[in-house]
């Protein structure tokens, strides 16, 4: 265990605010078993959150669901944000978010405003949504984010339905007054995982995207920030998860469960605790859960003795568990595991089935 | 990406949009430039510089005032103003 004086301090906080959502998108990234709206943390709860998170060295508050604007009391958790000296981030579908509710956020202190968009195209988008009238919802409220002077992000998930559309969902980001898109490529974990058949892209379907980013980074540069997630399974190397595992982030789920990351569930035998028993500063610290694999010294081969051990921690403990069946092998993504064919494999086994979308 | 230089005119007034926020914090080690998810180390000089874009001040007089501050020729100063601006207002961080 990490001496305290060397434990590193969180930067994000990722607050699930609740799982209920009107959409359905089959990618979603809330686990299967959702919380229920009984369980939820209340306001003065995430107030209390929110303040010891600062206290740690948390500078940025990602609020996030679910759909966070399913929640009434959402401008006083913003404002709580606010008070605590947090930067706030929503993360919203958009659908539910009236003009009154934002304009209310705005005024509580609200920093930033990230929509989702499924597609640059009407049918499709309300297809992956799987909720009619979505898309035009969402483009009525980023007029109004923008309107409000709030600055607008626009994410765009990409998956085989969409993928060779970038050029115009870039476009439409434009059109809305972002100043930033995220062409974020599905990571295959809780719903997205159940769906990736139906989901996963072509080699070459990526490779063109790819091309296709650098040109348009080019012609839109000074114009919008075009950032990208990188599609894993086709990789070289895993990604950086989470910055390390209990490094840079911190999760917190809508029953108060305190997570290394979202989909830190998976992993059988980790032993999370809860905002409503514990200090944020104590679980951050000495919870089992944030301990397993925070560091280097929990690496087998080929992660302990490689030169990029402090650059990737290894990829990604969940797919480590979802693929090669451990959470301390190497993420199998990298070429370098003894599990890489089996990575391969699933990005080969792409199927024309009808997705499973996210419910309750 | 390597970008030319670019002329930034001495009266525009440089700002931090709403969203983009300096912000001191001990844990972190010092001072962050926030933005849209997205945070940035900032070291002393930028520190200097940022704190000066409010809108009002002219990119002239910050310029006059960190010379006459720091002792060091103004060319020199304009050269590191400029660059740091222009890069930052070509990652929406700033307006000019």
């Amino acid at each position: 265990m990490a001496a305290p004086d060397l434990l590193p301090a969180p930067l994000g906080l990722l607050a699930e605010l609740t799982h209920r959502c009107p959409l359905g998108c089959p990618y979603c990234s809330n686990p299967l078993a959702l919380d229920k709206r009984d369980d939820e943390l209340d306001a003065a709860t995430w107030t209390r959150v929110f303040c010891q998170a600062a206290a740690l060295g948390v500078v940025q508050v990602h609020l996030s669901g679910g759909e966070p604007a399913a929640r009434r009391d959402l401008p006083e958790v913003v404002k709580a944000a606010r008070d605590a000296g947090l930067y706030s981030n929503l993360i919203t579908s958009a659908v539910g978010l009236t003009p009154q509710t934002l304009a209310t956020l705005s005024e509580a202190g609200l920093d930033h405003v990230q929509i989702s968009i499924q597609d640059s195209d009407e049918a499709s988008a309300d297809h992956i949504a799987g909720y009619k009238g979505a898309w035009a919802r969402k483009r009525a409220v980023a007029g109004e984010v923008v309107r409000l002077g709030l600055p607008l992000t626009i994410n765009m998930v990409v998956h085989r339905a969409n993928i060779v559309r970038i050029e115009s969902m870039v476009e439409l980001a434009v059109s809305l007054g972002a100043k930033r898109v995220e062409i974020a490529h599905v990571q295959y974990y809780g719903w997205a995982l159940k769906n990736r058949g139906a989901l996963m892209p072509t080699r070459e379907q990526v490779d063109n995207a790819a091309r296709q980013v650098e040109v348009l980074r080019a012609r839109y540069h000074g114009r919008i920030v075009i950032d990208a997630v990188v599609p894993d399974y086709y990789a070289r190397f895993p990604k950086p998860c989470v910055g390390g595992w209990g490094h840079r982030s911190v999760n917190v789920t809508p029953a108060g469960k305190v997570l290394p990351c979202h989909a830190a569930e998976v992993i059988p035998g980790l032993e999370f605790w809860n905002v409503r028993q514990h200090s944020l500063a104590d679980i951050w610290r000495a919870s089992p859960a944030f301990i397993a694999f925070r560091g280097t010294d929990w690496m087998r081969e080929p992660c302990r003795s490689c030169d990029r051990r402090d650059q990737d921690f290894g990829g990604c403990r969940c797919q480590a568990f979802l693929i090669a069946g451990d959470a301390r092998a190497a993420d199998p993504v990298c070429h370098l595991s003894p599990h890489h064919a089996l990575v391969l494999q699933a990005a080969e086994a792409r199927a024309e089935v009808a997705y499973s979308y996210r419910s309750l | 990406m390597d970008q030319p230089e670019k002329k930034v005119s001495g009266s525009a007034r440089p700002r931090l949009p709403r969203g983009v926020r300096l912000t001191h914090n001990e844990a972190q080690g010092g001072w962050l430039l926030l933005a849209p998810e997205r945070a940035f180390k900032a070291d002393a000089i930028s520190v200097e510089i940022l704190k000066r874009c409010t809108g009002e001040a002219t990119l002239d007089t910050i310029v006059d005032d960190l010379a006459k501050r720091f002792a060091t020729p103004r060319e020199r100063i304009h050269a590191d103003v400029v660059k740091l601006l222009s890069s930052l207002a070509d990652k929406k961080l700033l307006e000019l």
